[in-house]
């Protein structure tokens, strides 16, 4: 028996997350609206422990697999983990006063919440096809319904509608590359995959094993937000409740990143030569698009949408270096974008109030006279979107270059940096309308509580913290990607 | 003092001292505060040159720590003799800025001081890193204090003029990052030591040498990309203006002594033409642009163009000179010692140039040449001191400003007849330009009630006034020191920059 029980162990945070996911919602039956925060309290526990659970369980320098090869915990899954489990107890933490201004603040959500974050880790620590299909589909249905939990809202309800129907069309591809693969490579386990294909010759050739990874690379393209599967992005961004979309912004693209590269790397990494070329094209023009229709925004979570878009291009890239420091560069990219993202939209829920969303690129005039503080912490996310030092966005980029010079791509390089000027114009635009435009003395002074204050303020201040000492994250997601690749 | 971080100091205290001051209450703390941290660092800063030894070209107070260590990116802070004189025109510059906004600037004066602590702190780590991508660090960093400082405090057209500097300059850069990043895929280092020596081919090292001409050029600036610095001037604040023309742009000129000529000598002496070209243009055509100014800040601000094309033209001398001399190096180091002198000299005289301007904005709320005229009868002693500042630019002798302008057009000579007299009409159109703005200005009789109504320099300005004319005239007249500890490395940057390191295939 104990055998048995020591055989799942790596496996232990997620179960416990799953046990705990149950005990919320049951809770959440017996409590009131007034009570409503013992459910948000339990739901961060969870997190708190499933977290502590992660950190513990496993060393650093491990594999090990379990449920017949089907579960792995890796130090990159570890990492990923810790990251995506402590960015949705920020989100959640943030989201907090957002709810209930909206009468939002249910336990439904957090429940919804628990389960997709259940669905994240599985997608990072899936070692077989199946596993991921089932992560992925844990996490995007809980998704779809929390885009759609404000439901007499019309916005929200279309949001949800497109992200559904796109996200069911991306999961369809997907399912379908998957099974092709399945039919050529004869098994689910990515690394078996591996290995069965790297048997066969000139698997270059074959038109089988093409389609299934062109379906593949379309699956991950919708989940990842690539041009030209990028439609979603936007209006979803634009549509959910700003707490939601700093959710949907922030930790599901650390798991899709785990799932592009157990896909593609270790599953198919024999294939490097032709996704690499998909890879170049889905980039660049995430690049282009993502920076330029930016520019035309006039809604602050557009633009941050399409933002998101050409950031995702830069994480593609670093993976089409196809090199451990590639992987390694998009990881951190990745985790760091995650942080920025909250943070960007933390400052929008800041602004909101009860009777405005405040999402508008106006609504940020005279912010610096305002809230003072506030506006240097959007300052820093900006400046770090836009790559600029001493934020940690020029880290992220910085290292992401590096790997495609260092894959010989020297070209791509040039053109992600003359796209990240042009990003760079409607970055300053937004910091140009906080710090330069006279603020409107009708808008009423924020009510954010001193929580929140301190969490925007721990957030701003680590990607400062994170700009000027890089080096220990660096070395954290180059030292787990070295032990898996 | 402070053996062996003496540098870190001079980065953080700034920086650090520019935090505080952010935060401590408007006026009544935080600007005697900035005072004091600006006055220390130039104090501290003093250090470096009773410290320093002008023998040999290694660098001094070496500071060395790893900071990212998965790309062996370390923090490594030196000087030598090109870059410890610039650190203290900086801290120097510093001073008198904090100085000059002391009373005049009313919209949260604190604010504006950490600004430019800030940017000092920065600077200072843009001459000291002896990483590149340390100093690509704060080459960029350095752009966010500038730009607010030009968008808060600015003229009314001072958001178009902040966006166009900041994204001038950032598209600039980010060439050079790319190029940094291929030598360090070549090399494995990002060390500015490693980088000289790293051999490449011929084809990289063009495209390098053009990456770092776009990155550099933009910041000289040069002629054509000179264009965002009119507005930057025009529009930025006093202070603004006197750090973009007495440091920034020098931070172009270091940039070409410290990575261009050394990093890629081979194409930096295919394409000297292109450079000594572009100087030219700069020198001659921006000089005839400097002459129909309207707007004393704009015809300052391309004055500086100019000068700082003698600077860029110093520097890609060399390669004529040799290839006259038949190889030997004898007599290059006249033009990049004159380019180095211009700059310190241009530091003094731009940034006097600008403090004067302002001077008279804070009484008139306008630079309109027109609407002055026979100020001196109101004001003699400013006049004495604009007339002062006037003669030096057009390089009168006795001033700094003749010092390196004379060692260029002197070097200049032997490399070409052509370039020096190109470069030797500055002298009529220089003088053109400055002496008419004089003559519009300052002399002449009272032009209207508001100069009528002039009140001359209280002590404050006489103060900023009283030390700048010092250093120009100091240096004008007894270079020696400068050049003294320049030399050594000075020619240490020569054998490098002449010496191929093409990879050969």
């Amino acid at each position: 028996m104990s055998g048995y029980l020591s055989e799942i162990a790596p496996a232990y945070p997620e179960i416990f997350l799953l046990v705990a996911t149950c005990v919320v919602l049951l809770v959440d039956l017996f409590v009131n609206d007034e009570n409503r925060l013992v459910t948000y309290i339990i739901a961060q526990l969870s997190l708190a422990m499933t977290a502590w659970m992660v950190y513990s369980g496993t060393d650093s320098s491990t594999v090990i697999t379990t449920f017949n090869d089907m579960f792995v915990a890796d130090p990159m899954a570890r990492v990923l983990k810790i990251s995506v489990l402590l960015i949705t107890m920020a989100v959640f933490a943030y989201s907090r006063p957002y709810l209930k201004d909206r009468n939002m603040f249910k336990g439904e959500l957090f429940t919804l919440g628990l389960f997709a974050t259940l669905g994240m880790m599985v997608m990072i620590s899936a070692k077989t096809m199946l596993l991921v299909y089932l992560g992925l589909e844990l996490l995007s249905l809980s998704l779809y319904a929390m885009v759609a939990f404000r439901r007499d809202n019309g916005v929200a309800s279309e949001a949800a509608m497109k992200y559904f129907v796109l996200g069911a069309i991306a999961s369809g591809m997907l399912l379908y590359g998957m099974s092709i693969i399945y039919g050529l490579s004869g098994s689910l386990n990515l690394q078996t995959i591996a290995t069965n294909l790297a048997a066969q010759d000139s698997i270059m050739n074959n038109i089988g094993l093409l389609l299934g990874l062109s379906f593949i690379l379309v699956g991950l393209g919708f989940k990842l937000g690539v041009v030209p599967f990028h439609m979603w992005i936007p209006d979803v961004y634009h549509g959910a409740p700003t707490a939601i979309t700093m959710f949907l912004g922030a930790a599901p693209k650390i798991a899709v990143f785990a799932m592009v590269l157990r896909l593609l790397v270790e599953a198919l990494g024999g294939m490097s030569d032709g996704w690499q070329q998909i890879l170049i094209l889905l980039a660049a023009l995430s690049l282009f698009v993502g920076n330029v229709i930016a520019i035309a925004q006039t809604n602050l979570k557009r633009m941050l949408a399409y933002s998101t878009i050409s950031h995702m291009g830069f994480v593609a890239m670093g993976i089409l270096a196809a090199n451990e420091a590639g992987y390694a560069a998009s990881m951190f990219y990745i985790i760091t974008y995650a942080i920025i993202s909250m943070g960007g939209f933390a400052v929008i829920i800041f602004l909101s109030s009860r009777k405005s969303e405040a999402d508008e690129l106006t609504d940020l005039k005279g912010l610096s006279s305002r809230h003072p503080w506030v506006a240097f912490m959007m300052l820093l996310f900006l400046f770090s979107m836009a790559g600029v030092p001493p934020t940690v966005g020029f880290y992220a980029k910085l290292s992401v270059i590096q790997a495609v010079v260092g894959a010989d791509l020297v070209w791509l390089a040039v053109f992600a940096v003359v796209m990240s000027v042009i990003g760079a114009f409607y970055y300053l635009r937004a910091i140009k309308i906080m710090y330069f435009d006279e603020a409107e003395t009708s808008i009423a002074p924020s009510q954010a509580s001193f929580e929140f204050g301190a969490l925007l303020s721990i957030n701003g201040l680590a990607v400062l913290a994170l700009g000027i000492l890089p080096g220990g994250l660096m070395t954290i997601c180059v030292s787990s990607i070295q032990v898996i690749f | 003092m402070f053996d062996g971080y003496l540098l870190s100091v001079l980065v953080w205290l700034p920086i650090i001292g520019g935090i505080i001051v952010l935060f401590s209450p408007e006026k009544r703390v935080a600007r005697p505060l900035a005072l004091v941290v600006s006055v220390l660092t130039l104090l501290l800063s003093l250090f470096l040159w009773t410290g320093f030894n002008a023998e040999g070209y290694a660098m001094q107070f070496v500071e060395l720590a790893p900071w990212i260590e998965p790309f062996k990116i370390n923090y490594h802070l030196g000087v030598d003799g090109i870059s410890m004189p610039l650190i203290l025109l900086n801290t120097f510059t510093t001073v008198l800025i904090v100085v000059a906004g002391w009373e005049v600037i009313q919209k949260k004066p604190g604010h504006y001081m950490a600004a430019f602590l800030i940017m000092e702190g920065i600077i200072n780590g843009v001459f000291a890193a002896q990483d590149a991508m340390l100093f690509y660090v704060f080459f960029e960093a350095m752009l966010i204090p500038m730009f607010i400082v030009i968008g808060v405090w600015g003229g009314d057209n001072r958001v178009y003029a902040t966006m166009k500097f900041f994204l001038y300059t950032f598209f600039g850069s980010v060439f050079m990052l790319i190029s940094l990043i291929y030598m360090y895929s070549q090399g494995g280092s990002f060390a500015i030591a490693d980088l000289h020596e790293l051999k490449l081919g011929m084809t990289p090292q063009i495209l390098i040498f053009l990456s770092f001409l776009i990155a550099f050029g933009v910041k000289v600036p040069m002629w054509p990309v000179h264009t965002w610095l009119p507005d930057a001037h025009v529009q930025a604040p006093t202070g603004g203006s006197v750090v973009l023309a007495a440091i920034m742009l020098k931070i172009g000129g270091y940039g070409f002594l410290r990575f261009s000529l050394p990093m890629v000598p081979d194409a930096a002496q295919e394409l000297a033409w292109l450079v000594i070209f572009m100087s030219l243009v700069a020198v001659v055509y921006i000089g005839f642009i400097a002459l129909v100014q309207t707007d004393m800040k704009k015809l300052v601000a391309y004055s500086s163009i100019a000068h700082m094309g003698f600077v860029t033209l110093g520097f890609f001398l060399i390669y004529p000179i040799v290839a006259n001399n038949g190889g030997d190096t004898n007599g290059s180091a006249l033009a990049i010692q004159g380019g180095m002198v211009q700059m310190v000299s241009h530091g003094f005289i731009s940034g006097a140039m600008f403090l004067s301007i302002g001077v008279l904005y804070d009484r008139m709320h306008t630079r309109e040449i027109s609407a002055y005229g026979g100020v001196v009868n109101r004001m003699p002693i400013f006049g004495a001191f604009f007339i002062l500042f006037a003669m030096a630019n057009t390089g009168l002798p006795g001033t700094s400003g003749f010092v390196g302008e004379f060692m260029v057009i002197l070097a200049s000579f032997k490399a070409n007849f052509w370039i020096a007299f190109l470069a030797a009409t500055t002298l009529i159109v220089g003088a053109a330009y400055t002496l008419w703005l004089v003559k519009r200005v300052i002399l002449g009789d009272i032009a209207n009630e508001n100069v009528g109504a002039l009140n001359d320099l209280n002590r404050r300005e006489f103060f900023m006034m009283a030390v700048l004319a010092i250093a120009v005239i100091v240096l004008g007249l007894w270079p020696d020191p400068l050049t003294h500890v320049m030399s050594d490395t000075i020619d240490h940057i020569i054998q490098q920059a002449t010496t191929s390191k093409l990879l050969l295939p």
